[in-house]
């Protein structure tokens, strides 16, 4: 296949007319750098510990515009064992907030689910924060394909 | 410049070639919605290339199929819902509605679309829903065509199919001149197009089930139409879609409704003969 | 969709006393993020739904913040805890205040 250079050029035009569909992405690592400043100040200067909470994501999201996500914490809902809330974020988009989610005794479940739009491939995180204070993290790597021919 | 060129050959030579890579089965999975069991596999016609013909859905990933199994979380059922009420309002001199002349669509509509592009006598030439739609609101409401895509045409349109959700898709190529256009939507789902010189053959009968970058290749099917697609996170009619895969080629695209897209709709629509109307489907 | 924001909800008509109950809701709406241009190059403004809330009988049941990376047409299934018969009551805010809502009634026995 042979281009002249005006060709080129209409087609690297075009290409940058479906970038601008989606997000223009930070450099990674400074939304990285964000992301770990936002779940310290959100666990009160400490680490977060493991466990209790699950992030659930898919492996890969065959659009990045809409993919499905559900965060589930263990606790009883109930005293000193309860989930406040839990707050979403993704490393590798514009801004790294995507959502928080609050709970109260009358929700039963800490569970919720919801969709969410990734830039690209990036690691989602999940963070909950107890009745107490205490905070517990988990985080989901997500592939994000590229479609066939822009389609 | 180099790079740019090579990379739109590294397309076209994926598809073109053996290149693509491995074949990924479609899914041995049951699509039931709201309790009713839709066809996504099918025995194909006489004449039909494949010996089966198969669902988009059986290509996409579980959340994806997920998403259209159920019908509350499918977002396409905004659009259903908005549908309804413009089947309900009054529009054009005539002061009449959808509803005035076809009543409550569940009965009028239903299993109607499962038979669409039909023969138009008027017209002398086949006929889809959109235009169905646009000659009523011309003849019977005095009101104006819709533009193309307009957010109205796609929700009348996603109201209208969904009413026909699980019948399977027939057409009848007797009617009129229909068998001339399919003969010539036909030739043009084979004929090389666009610098990348794709045909819709190309990407949906030589390479379906292979993978074109990330995506797993169906058999480009119609019977999802009007499709809520993840990408768009919006309704994207037929003719959109086709427009969409004839720009990918990097050819010219046809007009919306031209003879040229009506000719391919009638075609694809029979390749999916026998499959359930899904609409509104969900695609990634 | 250029119509206004139209909720869905979906919540069971009965319950037993303190069962954990599933609620699902989805709103039509662009989210539009912010990062976008259209034609000329000019970034199209932001225009998201920020809020969602939940409450059952007056009390908050479940509420979400969002960003705009929540993606068109927000979706959310979560959880409720229904002590007696009563009505859910959902809202969303939108960036320019306008506020859409929802009712839903559930028998307990």
């Amino acid at each position: 296949m042979n281009l002249n250079r005006r060709q080129a050029l209409a087609l690297s035009a075009g290409a940058v007319a479906f970038a601008t569909t989606g997000f223009t992405a930070l450099p990674a690592n400074a939304a990285a750098e964000e992301t770990a400043k936002r779940i310290t100040e959100f666990a009160g200067g400490k680490e977060p510990g493991t466990g209790k909470i699950t992030l659930t994501a898919p492996e890969i999201a065959e659009n990045g515009n809409t993919v499905p996500i559900s965060v589930k914490v263990e606790s009883a809902m109930s005293g000193d064992d309860m989930v406040e809330s839990v707050l979403i974020l993704a490393d590798g988009n514009p801004n790294p907030d995507v959502a928080t989610f609050n709970f109260t005794a009358m929700s039963g479940v800490a569970e919720a689910t919801t969709r969410m739009r990734l830039a690209k491939t990036q690691t989602v995180y999940a963070v909950a924060k107890m009745a107490d204070g205490s905070t517990f993290v988990d985080k989901k790597e997500v592939k994000v394909t590229i479609g066939g021919c822009g389609g | 410049m180099k790079k740019i060129s090579l990379a739109v050959a590294a397309v076209a030579t994926m598809v073109s070639s053996s290149v693509v890579s491995a074949y990924a089965d479609p899914v041995d999975d049951k699509l039931v919605i709201d309790g009713q069991e839709m066809i996504t596999r099918a025995p194909a016609p006489e004449g039909h290339p494949f010996k089966e013909v198969l669902s988009g859905w059986l290509f996409r990933e579980p959340e994806t199929r997920e998403l259209e199994a159920d019908s509350f979380q499918n977002s396409g059922m905004l659009y259903v819902e908005r549908g309804q009420e413009i089947w309900n309002t009054v529009e054009g001199s005539k002061g009449k509605s959808c509803a005035s002349c076809h009543n409550d669509a569940a009965e009028s509509m239903k299993g109607i679309s499962a038979h669409y592009p039909k023969w138009d006598a008027d017209a002398k030439r086949p006929i889809n829903i959109e235009l169905q739609i646009d000659k009523c609101r011309t003849q019977n409401m005095g009101a104006e065509a819709y533009k193309f895509d307009a957010p109205e045409q796609k929700a009348l349109t996603t109201f209208i199919k969904y009413q026909s959700l699980g019948a399977p898709v027939k057409l009848d190529l007797k009617q009129g001149e229909m068998q001339s256009w399919w003969d010539r939507g036909k030739k043009e789902y084979y004929t090389r197009t666009g610098q990348l010189n794709l045909a819709c053959a190309s990407c949906h009968e030589a390479s379906m089930g292979k993978h074109i970058r990330a995506d797993h290749l169906s058999q480009g099917q119609a019977n999802g139409f009007p499709t809520y697609r993840l990408k768009q996170a919006d309704m994207v009619s037929l003719h959109n879609r086709l427009r969409g895969c004839i720009r990918d080629t990097r050819a010219e695209m046809p007009k919306p409704f031209s003879d040229e897209l009506m000719a391919l709709e009638v075609y694809v629509t029979w390749r999916g003969t026998g499959l359930s109307v899904e609409t509104p489907a969900v695609r990634q | 969709m250029a119509a206004k924001p139209k909720p869905r909800v979906k919540v069971p008509k009965t319950a037993k006393a303190g069962e954990t109950i599933v609620i699902k809701t989805l709103i039509s709406h662009k989210m539009e993020s912010g990062q976008r241009k259209d034609k000329e190059g000019k970034i199209i403004p932001r225009k998201i739904i920020n809020k969602f809330t939940c409450e059952f009988n007056g009390e908050p049941v479940f509420s979400c913040d969002m960003d705009p990376a929540i993606s068109a047409n927000p979706y959310f299934e979560f959880r409720a805890k229904v002590p007696e018969s009563g009505m859910f009551k959902f809202s969303w805010v939108d960036d320019d205040g306008s506020v859409y809502t929802d009712e839903q009634k559930i028998e307990v026995s």
